[in-house]
């Protein structure tokens, strides 16, 4: 049985409508008008131990929904959900226990207390016993390079340094699973792949089951062997990255540098997609023409400096996702 | 230590780092004395029947008032207040602890830190200056440290309560406001209590307030005597847990409410 399951979740909000105007507000006094809005239409996966799913969708689309549902702080209206054989929001205290969660938007630590501080503050919290947390917080210090940060109050933190000390405060219990909702929001390069390394470290060698929600397509392609991508509660896929491709579309780019600038390359079979100086960009179908066929016409044509064929970047592939269901 | 033991004080530790404010509320709340002490002087210049309480005793009485005045449960935490407004209050749900009593200690922190603060300065200047005296005897003194336990455990009992009450009010100063002003003047802090009239004296004596001041400081002076400590005591205690009750099960509403409608 999945360490996670969800099934057929349904969700859904009344968001109290206001009228514009003066007269509008008036007559809000007196009759609210009620919209009901859909997070979760029906939502259902399954999640084994050790996975690292990739949770994508564009704003509004039921991300956080789940992940608070999951959390055990929002009640759905129907359907089943489990997290290690617990159903969260009935045994709320004990999911918190075995659960960690990071949300990029927003701190858990206590914003004028040092982070060291913090940490003796959730080790009281979690109930762990000092020696456990010691070996949990000593290999989480080095694992995020954060031995000069632990004696700094929160407030005075760089974004990235927070997050780090975030993630290991969210991790200092040892929990089996963990949630991100948009690590690497804001982040700077070098903040980022620091924050990938740790997630591919701690899903990889420690083997905690990770779901990732972010916009950040780096993050998927770097991290994710899963995604599920959700749309207005609605899941639309639900596979690896490439099962996605396949789904939406099996084209692939191949890019030309030329020798000589203004090139024009022209081909029955491809489409141009963008031109740069030296750099031509064509896509085409692989089922229509091969890569190698393809690739000798514009040699035979062409002065070429280097040419290479790769897949459409993903968040290209999403995009499309989306457009689908639109349409 | 355990988790709310723990939040208690660490919370405590922070709160002692707002040494300005404190410096500032020592010097509002000394020129407040002052002008209280003024008053009631100009009142038994003038009166000319017996009063409940000797003018020595008023002094002791205000001053006691001026020192443990942030003791009372006369405004609403504002970091809760915020987490309602933002919404995000679902999040200290994350925690594996329950919220009420999650709460309750940060309100224990939040009114003993300053109070400390403030109480220490207070006395030795009141003391030396303005006619504070010592408690009466050791057994008064012992009967009125007794009696601050429980006026701090009611006091927090009373602001985690209005804190609650913040997740259906949206300004939320309203209930807070009106509770601030019920307990300046039926806990005595305003007018002692003997001075009221006699048919208040019986509501007085059983609403929760009197165990925030009048209890304790009259203990202080010897104007009740030590030994009813145990009665006093029970009242400030049974009217806590009640309060506790009560708050535990409101704020269980406001987070199913919460948790069904997504804050």
């Amino acid at each position: 049985m999945p360490q996670i399951v969800v099934d057929d979740l349904v969700k859904t909000f009344r968001v109290a409508e206001r009228q514009p105007g003066l007269w509008g507000a008036a007559r809000g006094l007196l009759k609210r008008r009620h919209r009901t809005v859909e997070a979760l239409a029906g939502v259902s996966f399954g999640i084994e131990t050790g996975e690292l799913v990739g949770y994508i969708g564009p704003n509004g689309a039921g991300k956080s929904t789940t992940v608070k549902v999951l959390a055990g702080i929002l009640v759905p209206d129907s359907g089943r959900c489990e997290v290690l054989g617990r159903v969260p929001w009935r045994e709320r205290v004990a999911n918190a226990r075995e659960i960690g969660v990071v949300f990029g938007q927003r701190t858990q630590l206590w914003w004028d207390l040092p982070v060291i501080e913090s940490f003796e503050l959730l080790r009281d919290i979690y109930r762990v016993s000092p020696q456990a947390h010691l070996r949990s917080r000593d290999e989480l210090v080095d694992m995020l390079d954060m031995e000069p940060l632990l004696d700094v109050p929160v407030r005075q933190l760089s974004l990235g340094q927070r997050m780090r000390c975030d993630l290991a405060a969210a991790l200092l219990h040892s929990p089996p699973v963990l949630y991100l909702d948009e690590p690497t929001i804001g982040l700077d390069a070098v903040s980022k792949l620091a924050v990938r390394d740790f997630v591919r470290q701690l899903n990889r060698e420690r083997g905690v089951t990770i779901i990732l929600t972010t916009h950040d397509m780096d993050d998927i392609e770097a991290l994710c062997t899963r995604i599920i991508v959700i749309n207005e509660g609605h899941i639309l896929s639900d596979g690896t990255l490439n099962d996605l491709r396949a789904r939406v579309t099996t084209e692939r780019w191949l890019i030309v540098d030329l020798a000589e600038e203004d090139g024009d390359v022209a081909d029955p079979q491809a489409t141009v997609i963008s031109r740069e100086g030296h750099r031509v960009c064509l896509r085409f179908d692989p089922d229509e023409v091969s890569a190698a066929e393809l690739i000798g016409r514009i040699t035979a044509g062409h002065a070429i400096r280097d040419l290479f064929v790769e897949n459409p970047p993903i968040e290209e592939i999403i995009a499309r996702l989306y457009g689908e269901q639109c349409r | 230590m355990t988790p709310y033991w723990a939040i208690l004080s660490a919370r405590f530790r922070m709160l002692l780092q707002y040494r300005a404010a404190a410096a500032a509320g020592f010097g509002t709340q000394l020129f407040w004395g002052l002008i209280r002490v003024m008053i009631f002087e100009a009142f038994y210049r003038s009166t000319t029947s017996a009063q409940p309480m000797s003018y020595q005793e008023v002094v002791t009485y205000i001053w006691l008032g001026q020192a443990l005045l942030a003791l009372l449960p006369w405004n609403y935490d504002r970091d809760i207040h915020a987490l309602v407004r933002s919404g995000n209050v679902a999040y200290e749900l994350l925690r594996p602890l329950d919220l009420y009593w999650h709460w309750y200690a940060r309100a224990v922190a939040w009114r003993v830190a300053p109070a400390v603060l403030r109480a220490l300065p207070m006395f030795i200047v009141a003391g030396l200056f303005f006619g504070l005296q010592a408690p009466v005897s050791w057994a008064s003194f012992g009967a009125w440290l007794i009696a601050l336990v429980g006026a701090l455990l009611l006091s927090a009992a009373i602001t985690t309560l209005v804190n609650i009450s913040l997740m259906w009010t949206i300004a939320g100063d309203g209930i807070a406001t009106l509770v601030s002003t019920l307990v300046i003047i039926l806990s005595g802090m305003v007018v002692p209590l003997p001075f009221f009239p006699d048919w208040a004296q019986s509501i007085l004596n059983f609403l929760p307030f009197r165990g925030l001041v009048d209890v304790p400081f009259r203990l202080y002076m010897g104007h009740l005597p030590p030994g009813d400590i145990y009665g006093l005591f029970a009242h400030q205690l049974g009217w806590t847990l009640a309060l506790v009750a009560v708050s535990h099960h409101v704020l269980g509403r406001g987070t199913r409410r919460l948790v069904v409608q997504g804050g």
